[in-house]
């Protein structure tokens, strides 16, 4: 009994002071936030079970259940996944780059930017076309993971306008 | 995204509170000045060319490895390069200056480029870590030592366990590792190199290996090439006048340049080309020097022991360390500091914890009362006598935080400081007076050990306002019922 009294209070408090942190708005520049107020934010892990390359656990959390379709978010986050695989993947053409840098002593790279960096910019396209598309008229804004040092993909959730948090 | 997001900041009632350790009425007029992100970096790191590069905090050994490397090739091609050049071959200088260059050129690159350090974690994240680690813990299970926080993950077949680094506040990737002299998680973290500057990891890696391959070429050369003088000299005019002669172009005595050069380069040689022999070794079976140190992967510790990061033959792990794709840095030095980032948790100052901005400062006082309360909660599950006089002082400071996004001006306690630094200073103590009884009952640690002693200097002028400011906060919470509700649930646990 009272570890769940205890969590419950946890709950409260939590909640309270998300009220009253609504009273001082964050000053950011996307509309949805000038509007909204943050109720939660949600992380997405990295999965280790493939190695050290870039891949996030395709696991639905409990947070978003009303929020999204667990096909939709499993998909973003597949997509990701195939998208950071591609960045680190070993092949020739990734050799000869780094050989052609080697031989050149790395001055190449002061004119053309790595495959890495190329694919990190596809990967930041997706998501801003992610959250314009799918996730923002939901209430939710996905943050780049390159942001996070590619610890987590974090999942803004925003309070309806309306009130009530989307729990 | 705009980075000087100072101006509309200026309206509310909380200034822009800087993560450096300077007055909160300095960094309201800083302000205006965009900084960029080296400038709050948490590590122990030298930043040079604003920003461009980094480098560890002890550079000494540094200088010394460039000097010596400088001289004895400066000799080299002052004193010997001339003679080699007329008697056996030009190819000799042309060769030597190739090497030079390199060797130079991947030290240089070495020392300055980033590792792979990871950033820290945000204070959410961090909290959501907590959250998840107490949960599969379990309440009940607060002893007077949780468990090792340690996740255990499948690579390949092989069982890795990956630690939480308190420092960074992460689970740590498989393979990184902290480095206590720059006080920062490095991924694939090999070691550090005082000799070089900086750590050697994931980013820098191949550099380091050029540098050390390279350097070893280039001191046989030379070694090589002195000794090859010598006897083309003796041979023209018998060994000892070889070495005593002093041609009368050159300065100073001959012999001593002769001496010089052999001692430095045979002892370099033999402790140079030992280390390339190892990290050649290190590199075709895929470890870090870290991880061979500690016998890893050895199969002296069980013979199903193997290492899950080898690709399988010697020549891809060779390729793969070498040629493969360098992933870019994440800490993003040169980078802009967004008004409305989140700033990454720094437990080194007590004051840093409570955020460069304002919409921070409310998610950390959020995250605070989230952790607080978590540490009130343990305690009251702890069925020990001596948790209950702690707690009743614990529970008083808590409400306290609640209600500080609320507007200050209710909260004036007659201090002339400004009002945006008050609710700070008492947040500070109510955390401090919490830490010492946290610290006793060995829960499990918010805060790393260093910072203890730093809020405690606060914690004297502090105390009594966090009393007056108790008695404040509960008018304030009677009058929101939900902070009443929190209030009362608090005071029952207290009373169980």
């Amino acid at each position: 009994m009272r570890p769940r009294s205890g969590l419950l209070i946890q709950d409260t408090i939590q909640s309270g002071s998300r009220r009253t942190f609504n009273m001082a708005e964050t000053h950011s520049l996307q509309d949805m936030r000038q509007q909204a107020a943050i109720a939660s934010k949600v992380f997405v892990q990295r999965d280790y079970s493939t190695g050290t390359t870039c891949q996030f656990q395709i696991k639905f959390l409990p947070e978003l259940e009303n929020r999204i379709d667990k096909q939709q978010f499993e998909e973003t986050v597949r997509t990701l996944n195939n998208l950071y695989a591609e960045a680190e993947k070993i092949g020739g053409k990734s050799y000869l780059e780094g050989c052609l840098a080697c031989l050149t002593a790395y001055t190449i790279f002061l004119c053309m930017e790595t495959h890495y960096e190329k694919v990190l910019k596809k990967i930041a396209k997706y998501i801003q076309e992610q959250n314009d598309k799918i996730y923002a008229p939901r209430g939710m804004l996905i943050t780049d993971p390159i942001e996070r040092g590619l610890r987590v993909i974090e999942i803004t959730i925003y309070e309806d306008r309306n009130g009530g948090s989307g729990r | 995204m705009l980075p000087g997001g100072g101006g509309p900041m200026k309206d509310c009632q909380y200034s822009h509170i800087s993560t450096r350790s300077s007055s909160p009425m300095e960094s309201a007029h800083k302000n205006n000045a965009p900084r960029r992100k080296w400038e709050v970096f948490p590590g122990r790191n030298t930043f040079l060319c604003n920003g461009r590069i980094i480098m560890a905090r002890q550079t000494g050994v540094f200088y010394f490895t460039l000097v010596l490397i400088v001289v004895t090739s400066g000799l080299f091609f002052a004193f010997d390069c001339p003679y080699l050049a007329v008697h056996i071959t030009p190819a000799v200088p042309v060769i030597g200056g190739i090497l030079f260059f390199f060797v130079m050129g991947t030290l240089l690159r070495t020392s300055f480029s980033d590792p792979g350090v990871l950033p820290r974690a945000t204070a959410h994240e961090a909290a959501d870590l907590e959250r998840q680690i107490d949960v599969s813990n379990g309440s009940s299970s607060g002893g007077y030592r949780p468990p090792p926080r340690t996740k255990e993950v499948t690579i390949n077949g092989q069982s890795v366990k990956l630690k939480y680094c308190f420092t960074c506040k992460i689970f740590r990737p498989p393979r990184a590792s902290h480095c206590s002299l720059c006080d920062n998680c490095v991924e694939r973290f090999d070691h550090h190199c005082p000799w070089v500057g900086n750590c050697v990891g994931k980013r820098n890696y191949r550099f380091f290996y050029m540098f050390i391959l390279s350097l070893s070429f280039l001191t046989i050369f030379i070694f090589a090439f002195v000794i090859a003088h010598v006897i083309h000299r003796s041979h023209q005019t018998g060994f000892l006048n070889a070495l005593k002669d002093s041609p009368a172009r050159y300065p100073f005595h001959w012999t001593w340049h002769n001496i010089h050069c052999s001692v430095i380069c045979f002892f370099s040689v033999w402790s140079i080309v030992g280390l390339s022999g190892f990290h050649t070794y290190l590199i075709s079976s895929n470890q870090t020097t870290n991880e061979d140190i500690k016998g890893a992967w050895s199969t002296k510790r069980g013979k199903e022991n193997y290492n899950p990061y080898s690709h399988g033959n010697i020549v891809t792990n060779c390729c793969v360390a070498l040629c493969g794709p360098v992933p870019p840095s994440l800490i993003d030095r040169r980078g802009f500091i967004q008004p409305d980032a989140p700033q990454s948790v720094a437990p080194s100052n007590g004051i840093t914890m409570y955020g460069a901005t304002q919409s921070h400062s409310n998610m950390c006082d959020q995250d605070q009362c989230i952790q607080s309360t978590k540490f009130v909660l343990q305690a009251a599950a702890t069925p020990l006598l001596q948790t209950e006089p702690h707690l009743a002082s614990n529970e008083l400071p808590l409400p306290g935080k609640i209600p500080l996004s609320a507007p200050c001006a209710p909260l004036t306690l007659g201090q002339p400081t400004p009002p945006s630094s008050t609710p700070n200073l008492s947040c500070d103590t109510t955390l401090s007076d919490m830490l010492p009884a946290r610290e006793e009952q060995g829960g499990p640690h918010f805060l790393t050990p260093e910072e203890v002693p730093s809020p405690r200097g606060v914690l004297s002028s502090g105390s009594s306002l966090t009393h007056s400011h108790t008695m404040h906060v509960f008018n304030l919470a009677s009058q929101d019922s939900l902070h009443e509700d929190s209030v009362r649930g608090l005071v029952k646990l207290s009373s169980v």
